[in-house]
């Protein structure tokens, strides 16, 4: 229900002012929308062309004389995008159970424990939101070369089972709201706290583990700073150092175009498959914060 | 029952706490220290005092054009972003029939990681034969070298970023739906036209999505890094020699890690400077009870 539906029974002038002002809205949008599908659709266009159609000027608009050989040619000849897509996906799914798990038992004991120091902590917990990686980096760099992990996934898997702050908040906020009664039942039943946790905190809890699991697998996706620094080996690259690596190979545009499509793809499917979970996750993190 | 709830509370929290220690405070610990040495990597840490702050505020222009750098970015893109993004909100917010698919196409881009649409822009832009001088063109406007003009590149990369729009607008709708419609018959029945209830229901309702918006757009636009590292590594001219650039060439291609540290730890101290600042000055005006 939105805001001009409260008004009820409006007379009839300011009913066609609405309506204008509806038409105006549904305008600006579909222009925006086009603007910012725009790059979309070119970069979808190029990767599709044969050369010739996408070093052509003027350049190529419509689809047209399509072809798919650039996607082979760019992904298995000129980097090994399998191996890419590999590396990404394992080091996601480790990092996506390091933070279900971690976050959700921290989440846990600061929501339903009481014990000295617990709100100051909290506190603590969501001040170092404001420490981003790039402070931290330089020192991290020299632990993991020490400890021997440059050049292997525990840079980038490790840190996540020891928790994440913003995921430990939106799981805090979620258990929050779960019945006190429900705890002690279970207590006066006999079940350990790991038990509670396990069979009524998780369970209740869904949507907001998908939610995190879904920004965890995008952010470690996208990521690139970090595997920048810690991955510099081949064997070890992410799809995002891959097209980087393109892009520093000179590689021509529809093939580059190709591989950009191709490590965006699962992505832009992630979001049109789960789109509720972003817009509830998001909702969550700004109106509380 | 206490103690044990006590020790049970530490449990839990325990794996934070450890990489807390280990990931976050430690390093941090450390940044500060080593910003007073001289560290070359692969030779132990040498203490010097203030001298890294002593060359960076005194004998290194970078420094400062990479803040000021910085600072452009931050102070244009954080203004346009948000304002983007409430507009579009708004309109959104409207309720019309089929307006879930606007949201979703203009959400949509938002998923494309930096390092992608730095890519797909570096190929639009380019001057010869790109997609953007072409549409100009159309309209009659010269080409352009967008990547190799100093004065277009900082511009070219705050209207990119743009195409994250769908973050913000998210965080935006999502408190626009929070406002309780009574509000608006209130206010309409007291008389307020679309505007004043503009100004004085959505707006003081939507404080808590503003606050949050800025101070995570601001914190994150201080660290802009891929699009210039991706498409001009700083260039022209260091027209797009952004700080944490800047920290990265003199950590991981000079191996200068006391200096880097001593940038890293300014950085962090500017962070914290602005988030405080904008927490305080927000204070008397955030509405946080909900009606």
């Amino acid at each position: 229900m939105s805001a001009s539906d409260a008004v009820t029974g409006p007379p009839r002038s300011s009913l066609r002012r609405e309506r204008s002002f509806d038409v105006v809205a549904v305008v600006v949008l579909a222009a925006a929308t086009l603007v910012m599908l725009l790059p979309v659709y070119l970069m979808t266009l190029t990767s599709l062309s044969p050369a010739e159609r996408a070093f052509a000027y003027p350049p190529n608009l419509l689809p047209t004389s399509l072809t798919l050989a650039n996607y082979p040619e760019a992904l298995f000849r000129l980097l090994p995008f399998p191996l890419y897509l590999r590396n990404t996906a394992i080091i996601a799914a480790l990092v996506i159970v390091g933070d279900l798990l971690s976050c959700s038992l921290v989440a846990y004991g600061f929501a339903r424990f009481r014990f000295p120091g617990r709100d100051a902590l909290f506190v603590v917990l969501l001040s170092t939101l404001m420490v981003p990686l790039i402070v931290r980096l330089v020192p991290l760099f020299v632990l993991f070369q020490k400890l021997g992990w440059i050049n292997t996934f525990l840079p980038v898997v490790v840190p996540a089972f020891f928790g994440t702050p913003l995921y430990i908040f939106l799981m805090r906020q979620s258990f929050l709201t779960i019945p006190s009664e429900l705890i002690d039942a279970a207590r006066l039943d006999g079940a350990s706290e790991i038990g509670i946790w396990w069979r009524i905190m998780l369970p209740l809890s869904k949507p907001v583990l998908a939610a995190v699991a879904i920004f965890t697998l995008q952010n470690t996706w996208n990521d690139f700073l970090g595997p920048l620094v810690f991955l510099q080996k081949n064997e070890v690259r992410t799809v995002m150092l891959g097209l980087y690596g393109l892009m520093g190979m000179f590689a021509d545009w529809h093939l580059v175009m190709a591989a950009v499509v191709t490590t965006v793809a699962p992505m832009v499917a992630l979001f049109l498959l789960f789109q509720k979970f972003f817009v509830k996750g998001l909702a969550v993190t700004g109106l509380k914060g | 029952m206490a103690r044990r709830e006590m020790l049970w509370g530490y449990a839990f929290i325990a794996p934070w706490l450890v990489g807390l220690l280990a990931f976050t405070a430690g390093p941090l610990v450390a940044v500060f220290y080593w910003s007073f040495t001289d560290y070359p990597m692969l030779s132990a840490p040498t203490w010097v005092g203030l001298d890294n702050y002593r060359r960076i505020f005194t004998d290194d222009d970078k420094f400062l054009l990479s803040l000021v750098n910085t600072a452009w970015y931050v102070g244009v893109r954080v203004p346009l972003h948000l304002g983007l993004a409430f507009v579009f909100a708004l309109l959104l917010h409207r309720g019309l029939r089929g307006i879930g698919l606007l949201r979703t196409a203009i959400y949509l881009p938002s998923m494309l990681p930096i390092v992608a649409l730095a890519v797909v822009w570096r190929i639009l832009l380019d001057p010869r034969i790109g997609y953007v001088n072409y549409f100009t063109g159309l309209i009659g406007l010269p080409p352009v070298n967008w990547l190799t003009s100093e004065v277009w590149i900082k511009p070219v990369i705050v209207g990119i970023s743009l195409w994250h729009v769908g973050v913000p607008m998210v965080v935006f709708l999502a408190g626009l739906g929070s406002i309780p419609d009574q509000l608006y018959e209130a206010a309409s029945i007291d008389g307020a036209g679309r505007w004043r209830q503009l100004l004085h229901v959505t707006i003081p309702m939507l404080t808590p999505a503003i606050l949050y918006n800025v101070i995570i757009d601001v914190i994150n636009s201080f660290q802009v890094f891929a699009y210039a590292f991706v498409m001009t590594n700083g260039g022209p001219n260091d027209a797009s020699l952004f700080y944490v650039l800047y920290i990265y060439r003199h950590a991981f291609e000079l191996f200068q890690m006391g200096y880097a540290s001593a940038l890293s730890a300014i950085l962090f101290v500017i962070i914290l400077i602005f988030t405080v600042v904008l927490l305080k000055v927000a204070r008397p005006w955030v509405q946080y009870e909900r009606v």
